[in-house]
């Protein structure tokens, strides 16, 4: 491509957005807060705190934190109670299929990562079955998190979330389940296939397009419903968690299905679309819909609007803009056209506005409410995610430099950054979203609240093990593999400790995982959701 | 936001944009470069030996692009081979770039380790070969059965001293033979510039690197423990 023309383009854009820019400031697009924010409370119900985990001591703690900041609450109307219980008990069953079959993934994935991350350095172990080959549980692991926890999760999240924010009962249950059921019998296929070497090849992209198809399929099902929803909503206005996972329910299967199509792409043409679709999976589809979250839930568990709506504006246009050109930094020094590579490091760095609008926006929302994190399991969740976003964004569009990424390129430092995103900050949301959810879908309390927090402690310390460990043994890794001098086997030889620290991480994460879906368990036996079918037959047949 | 009609439309033209830079663009500038005249497509064994390196997830350690930055020098001074180009990757379906060295590039490593000995032993038990390596033993490629048992036509590993008890042999499963050949042709010696290409590319790179796409040198840096048909033992 023309160089000349590449820059006058860009001159071009930076003019359209330095003029939109001033128009949104006529507008008064930028002031601190407007009506919007407060489309997910009821009258009344702004300065009262909705915390399903907290015992009584913790929702009297919440209560007085909450009412330092703001007017006590005028307190919600009976009718608006019921309106919204109705509204969970609509979306209750196909949000539990979906965060139950998350649950389920989220163990087989945490074993087939701590087995992986054992094998890397302890390389004869269990070396006698092809199924248990690193590069086949390694590639079990990503698929388990990518096609399982994270979408199942936030999938049922937004199921979840979407009857609240659209004040709408949940339309077409049916089709939801169907949807997971066609899905999950696609993963199944698909980590049974790269279990016995059926495997297309490509990273984030092993599952075949054939099996692929049940995802084309289970997908439209799971999203179709939220297409009826927006037609018949009572809310005028669209909360910015809707804008989320909008674009995200279009956004996944434009790229699965161009990426998946057969008999496309070559050569290294393939490559690009490979990290174009790598990275936009995380940057259309997990990011998406997992900012969503946090939008829904920080401000309802503190009870205050999200102060800058018109900031969260800013970011979400930015994201959509910015995020899917940035694939290309995967393949930074590879065979692929220069310009491609320029323009992928310049939108990567372009990321920072909307990660800033996001964290500030989050940031001024909680201000004044820190100590809520003391009285809230579920905010300590939502919380560490959104703080993790800004961090793993940062990191991202640093690392995308050709100077640090001449060091972290090809190492282990990348693991560690992805798992920054996609842990740090995707997991922890669904952890907390999932928290304040199923109370309310199982209509039960959570049975030992104890356990949420060895739950957080145990993925928190493990997870900071994990991530210092990696980090510095990727960079060690890639100073080595730097220095001409030095024999390629001392890039190895250096990561050694730092593996095997990731290890120990790794198997306090499995634990706190083993922790959560034990309670998951505990709950849904209790709620006698399984053994009363009478129950879930109710629930379809109210939908 | 009050319209979900623009928010969709206004979130399918950011994504057009970024598949028509990241995608259609690259599809058109790429579609028609040549293959150099001197790579040669695949035989059906290699291509069967590409199966099992996707299918046992290979990617996951191994990268095949010596990188034209960051890592680029070193990758040549361990003979690893000049940069790859778009056209080395033209018989490649999907590419297999990966993300990781884990282990070292294998882009020419049938230039490095000729030998299939040297393959098939290190596939059986890459201790024995390379002190101090993390790559698993591949011990399901093979079968390890007694001496007397061995058929004539089947493939018998040599191996180092120790590895298997006595009166026990190793024959290399068809898996195996198809994935070394596999690794034996990976070898991209030809030269992708032209000469005054090749001459200014030379004048940019520091004294000892090789210019570019000038044959790599045939080094072991990385694969220490012998680069011939008869390996040595490590211990």
């Amino acid at each position: 491509m023309n160089p000349t023309a590449l820059l006058l383009a860009t001159f071009l854009l930076s003019i359209a957005g330095l003029f939109a820019f001033i128009w949104s400031l006529r507008k008064g697009l930028f002031d601190a807060e407007s009506s919007g924010a407060r489309t997910i409370f009821s009258p009344g119900e702004v300065g009262q705190p909705e915390e399903p985990t907290a015992s009584a001591a913790q929702q009297r703690g919440l209560e007085q934190v909450v009412a330092a900041h703001a007017e006590p609450a005028a307190g919600i109307d009976a009718g608006e109670l019921a309106a919204r219980e109705a509204a969970d008990r609509s979306s209750a069953f196909p949000a539990f299929v979906l965060l139950g079959a998350a649950a389920v993934w989220l163990i087989v994935a945490s074993a087939a990562g701590l087995l992986s991350s054992l094998k890397l350095h302890w390389p004869d172990l269990l070396t006698d079955q092809a199924w248990l080959t690193l590069g086949r549980l390694r590639t079990i692991h990503l698929n388990a998190v990518a096609y399982g926890w994270a979408p199942m999760g936030l999938l049922g999240l937004a199921t979840w979330m979407l009857p609240r924010l659209l004040k709408t009962p949940f339309v077409g249950s049916r089709l939801v389940i169907v949807g997971a059921v066609i899905w999950n019998a696609g993963l199944v296929a698909g980590l049974g296939g790269i279990a016995i070497g059926i495997n297309a090849g490509m990273e984030w992209l092993e599952i075949p397009w054939q099996v692929g198809l049940l995802f084309a399929i289970g997908g439209m099902l799971i999203g179709l419903p939220m297409a009826f929803m927006l037609q018949r909503r009572k809310v005028h206005h669209l909360y910015v968690s809707v804008w989320y996972m909008g674009a995200a329910l279009f956004w996944f299967p434009t790229l699965y299905i161009v990426a998946k199509i057969p008999g496309v792409h070559f050569g290294v043409e393939q490559a690009t679309m490979n990290w174009w679709f790598g990275h936009n999976v995380l940057g259309l589809f997990f990011t998406p819909l997992s900012l969503a979250c946090v939008y829904y839930f920080l401000p309802k568990v503190i009870g205050r609007p999200v102060r800058s709506y018109n900031l969260s504006l800013l970011g979400f246009w930015t994201l959509a803009f910015f995020y899917g050109q940035v694939g290309a930094h995967h393949l930074i020094g590879g065979p692929i056209p220069e310009w491609l590579i320029t323009l992928s490091i310049v939108q990567s760095v372009m990321m920072i506005i909307p990660v800033v609008a996001f964290s500030v926006n989050q940031h001024l929302t909680l201000k004044g409410h820190f100590s809520a994190l003391k009285h809230s399991y579920v905010l300590r969740f939502i919380a560490f995610g959104a703080m993790m976003y800004t961090l793993a964004s940062l990191q991202g569009s640093m690392e995308a430099l050709r100077s640090v990424n001449a060091v972290t390129h090809f190492t282990h430092f990348t693991v560690a950054h992805a798992h920054l995103g996609m842990y740090g900050f995707v997991s922890m949301v669904i952890f907390g979203g999932a928290y304040f959810a199923l109370p309310r879908i199982l209509d039960i309390p959570w049975p030992k609240p104890a356990l949420i927090n060895l739950h957080f402690w145990l993925v928190v310390a493990g997870f900071a093990v994990y991530m210092v460990t990696l980090s510095i043994g990727g960079i060690l890794q890639g100073l080595v593999l730097l220095d001409p001098a030095r024999p390629f086997m001392d890039s190895v030889a250096v990561t050694l400790p730092w593996l095997q620290g990731r290890s120990i991480g790794g198997a306090l994460m499995t634990l706190g995982h083993c922790v959560f879906a034990w309670h998951v368990l505990l709950m849904t036996v209790r709620s006698g959701v399984l053994t009363r079918p009478d129950r879930a037959t109710a629930a379809l047949a109210r939908a | 936001m009050e319209n979900e009609i623009k928010l969709v439309s206004g979130a399918m033209v950011t994504l057009s944009l970024a598949t028509a830079a990241m995608i259609v663009v690259p599809f058109l500038q790429l579609k028609d470069v040549p293959p150099p005249p001197a790579l040669k497509p695949y035989t059906s064994q290699e291509l069967r030996g590409r199966q099992v390196y996707m299918a046992n997830g290979c990617i996951a350690c191994h990268t095949q692009q010596p990188s034209s930055t960051g890592a680029g020098i070193a990758d040549a001074a361990r003979g690893w081979g000049r940069p790859s180009v778009a056209g080395d990757y033209h018989y490649d379906q999907p590419p297999l770039l990966g993300t990781m060295r884990t282990g070292p590039d294998l882009f020419n490593i049938g230039v490095r380790q000729p030998s299939a000995d040297w393959h098939l032993g290190h596939l059986f038990q890459p201790r024995a070969y390379v002190a101090g390596s993390t790559m698993p033993a591949y011990g399901f490629l093979f079968e390890v059965k007694d001496e007397a048992a061995v058929v004539k036509g089947e493939r018998v590993v040599v191996l180092p001293p120790g590895t298997v008890p006595a009166g026990k042999a190793v024959v290399a499963k068809p898996e195996a033979l198809d994935l070394v050949a596999y690794l034996q042709g990976l070898k991209r010696e030809y030269p992708v510039l032209t000469p005054a290409q090749a001459e200014a590319a030379a004048r940019l790179l520091p004294g000892e690197a090789k210019p570019a796409g000038a044959a790599p040198a045939p080094s072991n840096a990385d694969d220490r423990g012998g680069s011939d048909a008869a390996p040595e033992t490590n211990s």
